[in-house]
C-alpha cells in the first residue's frame, strides 16, 4: 500500500510545541510511505484538497492525518478520502494535539512522540481493509421521556411532523415544573394559560400515545430500532372509564396524603387528581395513604365512583413499544436546602422554597392564591427572598449557577407587591444574572417600580424572634450587617439533576456529569445530541434551563429526530465483530460477555457456533478479548492491527 | 460504654483562674463516671487568641509542645474543657501534617514534637465515648423542673472540617445531655452566636451588645438559666451580666452554668465540689427552688 502522511500545524496549536516538518520528514522514511508533508490547517478546504490531489498524483492506497482527536475530525477526513475514490476505512488518524502538543511543552520530546504515533498509524493502516456499510430499515416512531414543557414541545413538533410519538411521564399528569408555576417571567403571563392548551394538544393529538404514571423499565436495541419496556404503575383506577369527575377525591376520608404537586404546603387525599387542569385528568390512589390498601377497610371511593373504576387489585403492568429514536426530557429537581443549618435546616415553618411560594401565589393552589404564613395563616408584611440557595456554593457541592433564580425571584417580588400592596420585599443576592431578552429590564422593574429592597450579600442566619423570623446578613456594598424582621422567608432553591437521572442514563447508555446532568454530544456544536446514536436531549436534564431555552431545545431535538427519520434506511457501522466460523469452538463465552445481546448461537452442520447480529453489535470489543480462540475479530481493530501498532511502538 | 476511658487532661490557663469551677466540675464528673484523667505534665498556655493573631508557627509551637507531652505519656488522646484550647491544639495537629510547616515549628522547639494526638472536648468524650444513655443511668438527682437553654458559642463546633463534632449550625450535644438529666430544654435560637469573646477588653461595647442579645433572647424564650461549655462565653454572660444590665438598661439575673456543674448536681455531687459558689450571678435561689421542688409547684400554679 502506498501511504500519504499529512502532519497538521493546527495553526499554532500543534506547531508551537511539535516540529511538524520533522515529523513529516521522519514519516517519509517509514515503509510504505511515499508522500509526507506538513500543512497549516489540514481540515480546511485547501488542506483537504491537498489530500485529494496527493491521492491522485501519487496513487495513494491509504492516508494518515496527524492532527487532533478523531472525535473532532475523523468523519471529515473519511469523507475527504472517499471524495478521492478511496474506501473511508483506508484512513488513520494520529492524535498529536490532545495527546501531545496540548499536554507537554518539551518540543523535542513532543516531536519524538508524534513520530511514534504516526509510525503506529501507518503500520495499522497497512493492515486495514476496505469495509462496507450495510443498510437497515428504521422504525419511524419516537419515544419522549418526560412530559414537562421541553418534552411536550418535542412531542408536539414530532407529531405535527407526521411521526408517531410515545410519551412516558412518571407522575400522573404531564406539565412538569411549569404547571406548578403561577406566572412566567419576564412577561408575567399566566403559566397554566400558556401551558394548558399545549397539554391538551398532547392528549388529543392522534399521533401521540401518552403513558402517564409510567416509567422506563428497560431499553434495548439501537438507533432506528429501539425496544422499550414501559412500566405502567398501578393507579388502582381503571383509566379507560375514569371521567375525572373527582367525586372519589371529595369523599375520600384519608386526608393526609402527601401533596407533591403542591410541594407539600398542604395535604391531598389518598385518591387524587393532582390539579384541575391535569392531563390526563384521571384519579390515582397513593397506596401509602389508602386505608383500604393498607388495612383492607374503607372502600369509600369504590362505593361513590359512578363509573365503577376503582380496582384495589390492580398490579403494575408492562408494555413494549418499538421506536427508532428517543428524546430525553426528564427535567430537574430542587436542591434539598435543609443542609443549610443557618437557614434553620427545615425547623422553621415560615422558611419556604420558591416553588412552595409559587403554589401559594397560584389561584388554583391550596391557598387560592392568597399569601399566608404556613405557621399561623397570617398575611406576611415583610418578605425576605434569599437567592443562590444551593447554587454557586462549593460548600454544599453545588458550584454551578442555576441561572433562572434571579429572574423568578424578581417575578415573585413583583407578585408579592401585587398581592399585598402594603408588603415590603427584600432580596439578598450575590449577583443579578439576567442575561436574556428583556430580562435585565425586568429585574430593574422589580427594584425601581415595585420598590423591592435588593441587598447584595449572603444571609448568615435566620432565627425565630417572637412570631417573626430575624434574618441577618451582610450588605457587602455598604460594608455593614443587615437585620430584617421577616414574616416569611422564601429560599430561591437551585436546580439539580432529577431523581433517578443517572439510572435512566445507564439504561439509555448516555453519559452524565458529576452532578447527574446529561452530557450533550458536543458543548457547542451538538447541544441536543448524545454520544449514543438516536438518543437526544431536551430541557433541564442537560443542565438548568428556563422555559424559553427548554422549549427551544424541545424543538431542536424534534428537528433532529425528523432529520434522522427523513431517510427510510440508515447505514450500519461496519466496525463490528465478525466470527471466523472455522476457528469458533462454540464455547459461548462471547455470548455471555456481550453487554448488548448482539451474539447468538447458531447451528452449523450440527455444531454450535457463535454469530454476531451486526445491527446490534456496538463494536465494543469485549467478545474479542474473551474469545479463547481469537475467532471473534472486531473489524477495524483486529488483533493483527492492534499488535502491529504495539510492534511499531516497541521497536527497541 | 468503653470500660477503660483514659485520657490526658489539658486544663488550659483559664481553668486556673476565671473558670476554675469548670475545671473542678469537669474533674469531679469524670471521676464520678469512672473516666480517668491524667494531667499533662508541665503543660503551657496554648497561645490562646493572641498567639495565632500574631504568628501561626509560634501559636502552633506552643500547642505542639503540649501535644508532644501527651504523646510522651503514652496516650493518644487528650481532653480539654476549653473550646479555645481545643481549637488551638487541633489546629496545631492539623497544620503540623504539612512538612514545611512542621519544620518551621520544630525549629522553635527544643526537640521535634510528636503531635500525632487526637484532642477532644470534655463535652465530646461524654457524648461520643461515654454515651448519653450511660450518663442517664447514673442520674440520682434529676434536674426536674429546671428550664434551661444550651449555649454553645461560636467556636466549639467550628470550623466543622477541623472540629468534626456535632452540627455547626444546630448543635444538640448539650441539649441532649440536659434532657437526659431531666431538665426541660428550650430551643435556644442563638446557640452558636458569638458572645463578643475577647472584645470585652478592647471594645467592651461589642460584648455588651452581643452578650446582651443572648441574655435578652434567653429571657424571652423562658429559660431560667443558660448552660455553656466555654470559659470565655461563661465569663461574658456571668461576670459581665451586671455591666450588660447597666449598659443596656436591662435587669437580667440569670445564672450561667457550665454544663458540667449541672451534670455533677444530677450525679449527686455537692455544690462545693462543683464550684457553684464561684459563679458571679448567684444560682442560690434557683438551686434551692430545685432542691425543695418549688419550681414544680410554681409551674403547676
Amino acid at each position: 500500500m502506498k501511504i500519504g502522511v499529512f502532519v497538521c500545524h493546527c495553526g499554532s496549536n500543534i506547531e508551537a510545541t511539535v516540529d511538524t516538518a520533522a515529523v513529516a520528514a521522519a514519516a517519509r522514511e517509514f515503509p510504505g510511505v511515499v508522500f509526507a508533508t506538513d500543512t497549516m490547517y489540514t481540515c480546511s478546504e485547501p488542506g483537504q484538497d491537498e489530500i485529494v490531489d496527493a491521492i491522485k498524483e501519487h496513487n495513494l492506497g491509504g492516508v494518515v492525518v496527524a492532527s487532533c482527536t478523531p472525535r473532532m475530525h475523523e468523519q471529515t477526513f473519511r469523507r475527504t478520502v472517499e471524495r478521492a475514490g478511496l474506501n473511508k476505512y483506508l484512513f488513520e488518524m494520529a492524535n498529536i494535539r490532545e495527546h501531545v502538543s496540548w499536554i507537554g511543552k518539551d518540543r523535542e520530546a513532543n516531536t519524538n512522540k508524534s513520530v511514534d504515533l504516526v509510525r503506529m498509524a501507518t503500520e495499522k493502516l497497512m493492515r486495514n481493509t476496505a469495509l462496507q456499510s450495510k443498510k437497515f430499515d428504521i422504525n419511524k416512531r419516537v419515544l419522549v421521556i418526560g412530559g414537562g414543557v421541553a418534552g411536550i414541545q418535542a412531542a408536539l413538533d414530532c407529531a405535527d411532523g407526521g411521526l408517531e410519538v410515545v410519551m412516558v411521564e412518571k407522575t400522573s399528569t404531564i406539565g412538569g415544573k411549569m404547571a406548578k408555576l403561577d406566572k412566567t417571567f419576564p412577561t408575567v403571563d399566566c403559566s397554566s394559560c400558556i401551558l394548558g392548551p399545549r397539554m391538551v394538544d398532547v392528549a388529543q393529538h392522534p399521533n401521540i400515545t401518552l403513558y402517564a404514571y409510567s416509567e422506563i423499565e428497560e431499553i434495548n436495541g439501537y438507533v432506528g430500532n429501539f425496544e422499550i419496556k414501559v412500566k405502567k404503575k398501578a393507579t388502582y383506577v381503571d383509566w379507560k372509564n375514569c371521567t375525572g369527575c373527582g367525586i372519589c377525591m371529595d369523599k375520600c376520608p384519608s386526608k393526609k396524603a402527601r401533596d407533591t404537586f403542591n410541594e407539600e404546603i398542604d395535604f391531598t387525599k389518598a385518591i387524587n387528581i393532582p390539579f384541575p387542569q391535569a392531563i390526563p385528568k384521571k384519579a390515582k390512589i397513593d397506596p401509602e395513604f389508602c386505608t383500604m390498601l393498607k388495612k383492607g377497610k374503607c372502600g369509600v371511593c369504590a362505593k361513590v365512583c359512578p363509573s365503577g373504576c376503582i380496582d384495589f387489585e390492580m398490579k403494575d403492568e408492562f408494555v413494549t413499544e418499538k421506536v427508532g429514536a428517543i428524546v430525553t426530557a426528564t427535567g430537574f429537581d430542587l436542591f434539598d436546602w435543609t443542609v443549610y443549618g443557618e437557614y434553620g435546616g427545615g425547623r422553621y415553618p415560615d422558611v419556604i422554597t420558591s416553588l412552595q411560594y409559587e403554589r401559594m401565589l397560584s389561584a388554583s393552589g391550596p391557598t387560592g392564591g392568597h399569601i399566608k404564613r404556613p405557621s399561623d395563616g397570617k398575611e406576611p408584611k415583610d418578605v425576605v427572598f434569599i437567592q443562590c440557595v444551593g447554587s454557586r456554593d462549593k460548600s454544599v457541592g453545588r458550584p454551578y449557577c442555576t441561572g433562572f433564580c434571579c429572574m423568578y425571584t424578581a417575578k415573585q417580588a413583583i407578585l408579592t407587591k401585587d398581592h399585598l400592596p402594603e408588603s415590603q420585599s427584600y432580596v439578598f443576592y450575590m449577583d443579578i444574572r439576567a442575561t436574556g431578552k428583556l430580562y435585565d429590564e425586568f429585574t430593574r422593574r422589580a427594584m425601581e417600580e415595585y420598590d423591592t429592597n435588593y441587598i447584595r450579600g449572603r444571609v448568615s442566619m435566620i432565627y425565630p424572634k417572637g412570631d417573626k423570623l430575624l434574618v441577618r446578613g451582610a450588605d457587602t456594598l455598604m460594608g455593614t450587617q443587615v437585620e430584617v424582621d421577616a414574616d416569611l422567608v422564601v429560599l430561591a432553591v437551585g436546580a439539580e439533576a432529577s431523581v433517578g437521572a443517572s439510572e435512566l442514563a445507564e439504561k439509555l447508555r448516555i453519559s452524565y456529569d458529576s452532578y447527574g446532568f446529561y452530557m450533550e454530544g458536543h458543548p457547542k456544536l451538538k447541544p441536543v445530541e448524545t454520544n449514543t446514536a438516536g438518543v437526544y436531549l431536551a430541557g433541564a436534564c442537560q443542565g438548568p434551563k428556563d422555559i424559553p431555552s427548554s422549549v427551544a431545545q424541545g424543538s431542536a431535538a424534534a428537528a433532529k429526530v425528523l432529520g434522522l427519520f427523513s431517510k427510510d434506511q440508515l447505514e450500519s457501522d461496519p466496525q463490528v465483530s465478525i466470527v471466523d466460523i472455522k476457528r469458533c469452538i462454540g464455547c459461548g463465552k462471547c455470548i455471555q460477555t456481550c453487554p448488548f445481546g448482539a451474539i447468538k448461537e447458531i447451528d452449523f452442520r450440527g455444531m454450535a457456533k457463535a454469530d454476531v447480529i451486526e445491527t446490534i453489535c456496538q463494536g465494543c470489543g469485549i467478545c474479542t478479548s474473551t474469545c479463547p480462540q481469537g475467532a471473534v475479530q472486531l473489524q477495524h481493530a483486529t488483533d493483527n492491527q492492534i499488535l502491529s501498532e504495539v510492534n511499531a511502538l516497541c521497536q527497541f | 460504654m468503653n470500660t477503660s476511658l483514659n485520657f490526658a487532661y489539658y486544663p488550659g490557663c483559664s481553668s486556673t483562674g476565671t473558670s476554675i469551677e469548670y475545671d473542678m466540675s469537669s474533674r469531679a464528673i469524670c471521676e464520678a463516671l469512672g473516666i480517668k484523667l491524667t494531667d499533662v505534665p508541665d503543660w503551657n498556655c496554648c497561645g490562646s487568641t493572641p498567639a495565632h493573631t500574631v504568628d501561626h508557627s509560634l501559636s502552633s509551637a506552643l500547642s505542639a509542645r503540649n501535644l508532644d507531652h501527651v504523646a510522651s505519656m503514652g496516650l493518644d488522646s487528650c481532653v480539654t474543657p476549653c473550646p479555645s484550647c481545643l481549637a488551638n491544639l487541633k489546629t496545631a495537629s492539623h497544620r503540623m501534617e504539612d512538612e514545611g510547616f512542621r519544620n518551621k515549628v520544630n525549629k522553635l522547639l527544643d526537640k521535634p514534637a510528636n503531635t500525632d494526638v487526637e484532642t477532644k472536648s470534655v463535652l465530646q468524650i461524654l457524648v461520643e465515648d461515654y454515651g448519653i444513655e450511660n450518663i442517664q443511668k447514673k442520674v440520682v438527682k434529676p434536674l426536674t423542673g429546671l428550664v434551661v437553654g444550651a449555649y454553645y458559642g461560636c467556636i466549639l463546633n467550628r470550623p466543622p472540617e477541623l472540629m468534626q463534632f456535632d452540627d455547626r449550625e444546630h448543635p444538640m450535644a448539650m441539649d441532649n445531655i440536659m434532657e437526659a438529666l431531666g431538665a426541660t430544654v428550650v430551643p435556644f435560637p442563638l446557640k452558636v452566636e458569638c458572645c463578643g469573646a475577647s472584645f470585652g477588653i478592647p471594645r467592651k461595647d461589642v460584648v455588651m451588645r452581643l452578650s446582651g442579645k443572648l441574655l435578652d433572647t434567653a429571657e424571652e424564650i423562658g429559660a431560667m438559666a443558660l448552660v455553656t461549655a466555654c470559659p470565655l462565653c461563661q465569663m461574658n454572660l456571668d461576670m459581665r451580666q451586671n455591666q450588660i444590665n447597666n449598659a443596656n438598661g436591662t435587669n437580667h439575673n440569670m445564672p450561667i452554668f457550665y454544663f458540667t456543674q449541672l451534670l455533677g448536681l444530677a450525679l449527686g455531687l455537692t455544690e462545693k465540689e462543683l464550684g457553684m459558689n464561684k459563679l458571679c450571678v448567684s444560682p442560690r435561689t434557683l438551686l434551692d427552688a430545685m432542691a425543695n421542688g418549688e419550681i414544680l409547684k410554681e409551674k403547676a400554679a
